[in-house]
């Protein structure tokens, strides 16, 4: 029972990871950025190339030199976000949504088999292993790089909620979520705070991806896309849009996928997981902490 | 075009005469100067490569022109469709092979199995804006999938292997040629069905849901079962997709359904152009012959589907040939009080393309006048 809820929280702060990106982007353009789910892949096979090309990395050394690949990481996955959103989204701003979604499915495809035409379409063992002694805490076996990962989430969950509540960015970002039109005639410049809105959300997916290939060992060119509508789902779940929601709706997606697993079997989880989001989107569309809108759904 | 425009109602074209080459493009025997392409076909190229890929063509054509119905007509995006194509490849596979029947004698099955999934997903999640729609259309798609590779009685990930082939009339159509005949027949009236049900009031009611919904449920059209049906409609065809699937490759497992299919089939159906038959059939054709082309290229050819569909969004919405951008128009009644009727100022607010419309005395000369200038 505690394994089961340890388990859930632990995938659940990956998924809450990669669903804050989505919310944010959600919030604030209202554009449900299909890509992001494969940057998140890109962001395992970008840190795969900068282990594998420095070598072999004593074990002693493995947190160090993750950590800085995870840096680098961020920096090159935020900053191809914000390519994808000049590229791609950006010209599409005032077409309707049918476009502007096609254009994310076609973003995501790129990505996808762009990775596979470059790395490979087999699965690839990562280089850096995370592997450390178990503890048993309240009889949950709990490993170290376990409570590593961990931390580092929360870490970058709670750093990003005092970067939206307290700076001047974050005021903008959630003005524009407010009102784009008024916060342009407020004299915000909308289209830098969208870029940082991009920069921030590829960031986070990417670090998730580096600390999944680290956790799982094994990355493939496909792996974004079912990380991708789980981060979705629990963006739905907290209510899209809302960043204390898209933590929440992560944590429990993955409560809620360890205990689902092990009542219908883990080959179920998934099933699971999208029969969640349909439900939740039929009875309660707006999330748990997401707030009424007045448009009609 | 001529799709759109039921002649008998619209009494003249709106807007400018088109062009010879545009009149080419909407003309009617362009319907019958594809089924020819396609009937001649197999006398040009016989072996069973080419009727192979020809086979998937067209069984892919039908799955378009399927989606269209959906994405094109009534604007929901809907990124599982492959799913129906399972259903009835499913349906049809287990049916047949539990109760030994020939694969024909299967339709009705395919048909009600098709028509319940429909109902399933779009029952509850119709209600739901295009963006949610289309993430669970495509958790649906994954659900139907995983449920495939995971149940005993659809094999697992091996799949059903041995569907029988086409029989009718005693005849053995298995063989690759007639099969490809009987699949052109088929889809052909499959894809005229599509067609003329866009041309139909429940088409209109389609194409002003995708438009406005809000001004299409003030008009007093049940947005909701206007929908439901877009929704229907296409799980039946894509089931007959799914059928001739089966019965073509006599095997199935959840790989042949993967978002990857969906993606394809939504591509040529933006390729095409969103909401025009015949744009889509071509789009069909396009993306299914191209792996063929690009064989070479391996994971790069879905680089360029990738860069190809944002670049179309970004720069061709409408797809390369789109629907004309008009809704065929009323005929004016004597008795029926028209926006233009004698309280209203001529011309003047009027839009350029209605213009010309012609109705009646009166009004005309200034609309048109106007119209014209606009």
């Amino acid at each position: 029972m505690t394994q089961l809820i340890w388990n859930g929280l632990f995938v659940g702060s990956f998924y809450a990871l990669v669903a804050l990106g989505y919310s944010m982007v959600y919030g604030i353009i209202k554009l449900l950025n299909f890509a992001h789910g494969d940057i998140y892949m890109l962001g395992a096979f970008i840190g795969f190339a900068m282990l594998t090309s420095v070598g072999v990395i004593p074990a002693s050394l493995s947190i160090t030199a993750l950590l800085i690949v995870l840096l680098l990481v961020m920096i090159s996955t935020g900053a191809i976000g914000v390519a994808i959103e000049r590229v791609a989204y950006r010209p599409l701003r005032n077409s309707p949504r049918l476009a502007v979604l096609i254009t994310a499915v076609g973003a995501s495809f790129t990505l996808e088999y762009g990775v596979a035409a470059m790395a490979g379409p087999n699965p690839r063992v990562f280089p850096v292993r995370l592997e450390g002694q178990t503890f048993d805490v309240l009889g949950a076996r709990i490993s170290a790089p376990q409570i590593v990962l961990m931390v580092v989430a929360i870490i970058l969950m709670l750093g990003l909620n005092s970067y939206v509540q307290r700076t001047s960015m974050g005021r903008a970002m959630r003005a524009i979520a407010l009102d784009p039109k008024g916060s342009l005639l407020m004299g915000i410049n909308v289209n830098k705070v969208i870029t940082w809105t991009f920069f921030i959300g590829s960031a986070l997916a990417g670090a998730a991806g580096v600390m999944a290939g680290a956790y799982y060992g094994k990355i493939d060119f496909l792996m974004g896309f079912i990380i991708g509508l789980k981060a979705f789902t629990a963006a739905v779940i907290g209510g899209i849009g809302n960043i204390k929601g898209a933590m929440l709706g992560g944590l429990l997606l993955g409560l809620l996928e360890a205990f689902g697993s092990q009542w219908l079997g883990g080959q179920w989880r998934d099933v699971f997981t999208f029969a969640v989001l349909i439900l939740f989107l039929t009875l309660k569309p707006t999330g748990l902490l997401g707030e009424r809108v007045t448009e009609r759904v | 075009m001529s799709e759109n425009v039921d002649s008998s109602t619209a009494p003249r074209l709106i807007g400018k005469p088109a062009s010879a080459v545009s009149r080419l493009f909407e003309s009617k025997q362009l319907g019958w100067a594809a089924f020819a392409i396609a009937v001649v076909f197999p006398f040009l190229i016989a072996n069973n490569y080419a009727m192979n890929i020809a086979t998937t063509a067209v069984i892919f054509v039908l799955l378009a022109s399927g989606l269209n119905m959906v994405v094109g007509y009534c604007g929901l995006l809907d990124l599982g469709y492959i799913a129906f194509m399972a259903v009835g490849a499913y349906t049809a596979g287990i049916v047949s092979k539990a109760f030994e029947l020939p694969i024909l004698y299967t339709i009705p099955a395919v048909i009600i199995m098709c028509i319940l999934s429909g109902l399933v997903i779009g029952g509850p999640t119709l209600r739901l804006r295009s963006d949610y729609l289309a993430i669970v259309t495509l958790g649906f798609g994954e659900i139907i999938r995983l449920t495939a590779n995971n149940l005993d009685i659809t094999g697992g990930p091996s799949g059903i292997y041995g569907i029988p082939g086409i029989q009718l009339f005693g005849l053995d159509l298995s063989a690759p040629v007639p099969f490809y005949y009987f699949c052109v027949v088929v889809v052909s009236l499959l894809v005229l069905g599509s067609a003329r049900l866009g041309k139909s009031r429940l088409g209109r009611a389609w194409r002003f849901v995708r438009e406005d919904e809000d001004a299409a449920e003030a008009m007093g059209i049940h947005t909701y079962k206007v929908k439901l049906a877009a929704y229907i409609f296409g799980a039946v065809w894509g089931g007959f997709g799914g059928l001739l699937f089966a019965a073509h490759l006599s095997a199935i497992s959840p790989q042949s359904f993967v978002f990857l299919q969906s993606a394809l089939v939504l591509m040529a159906v933006v390729l095409g152009g969103m909401g025009n038959t015949r744009g889509v059939v071509v789009g069909a054709v396009v993306i299914s012959l191209m792996p063929e082309l690009l064989r070479d290229m391996g994971n790069l050819r879905y680089v360029i589907f990738g860069v190809v569909l944002v670049a179309m969004m970004v720069l061709r919405p409408q797809g390369f040939w789109p629907a004309r951008a008009y809704e065929p128009e009323r005929p004016v009644h004597d008795n029926d009080p028209p926006g233009g009727g004698p309280g209203r100022p001529d011309g003047g607010t009027r839009p350029g393309a209605r213009g010309r419309r012609s109705r009646g005395a009166g009004a005309t000369g200034a609309d048109s006048a106007k119209g014209g200038a606009a």
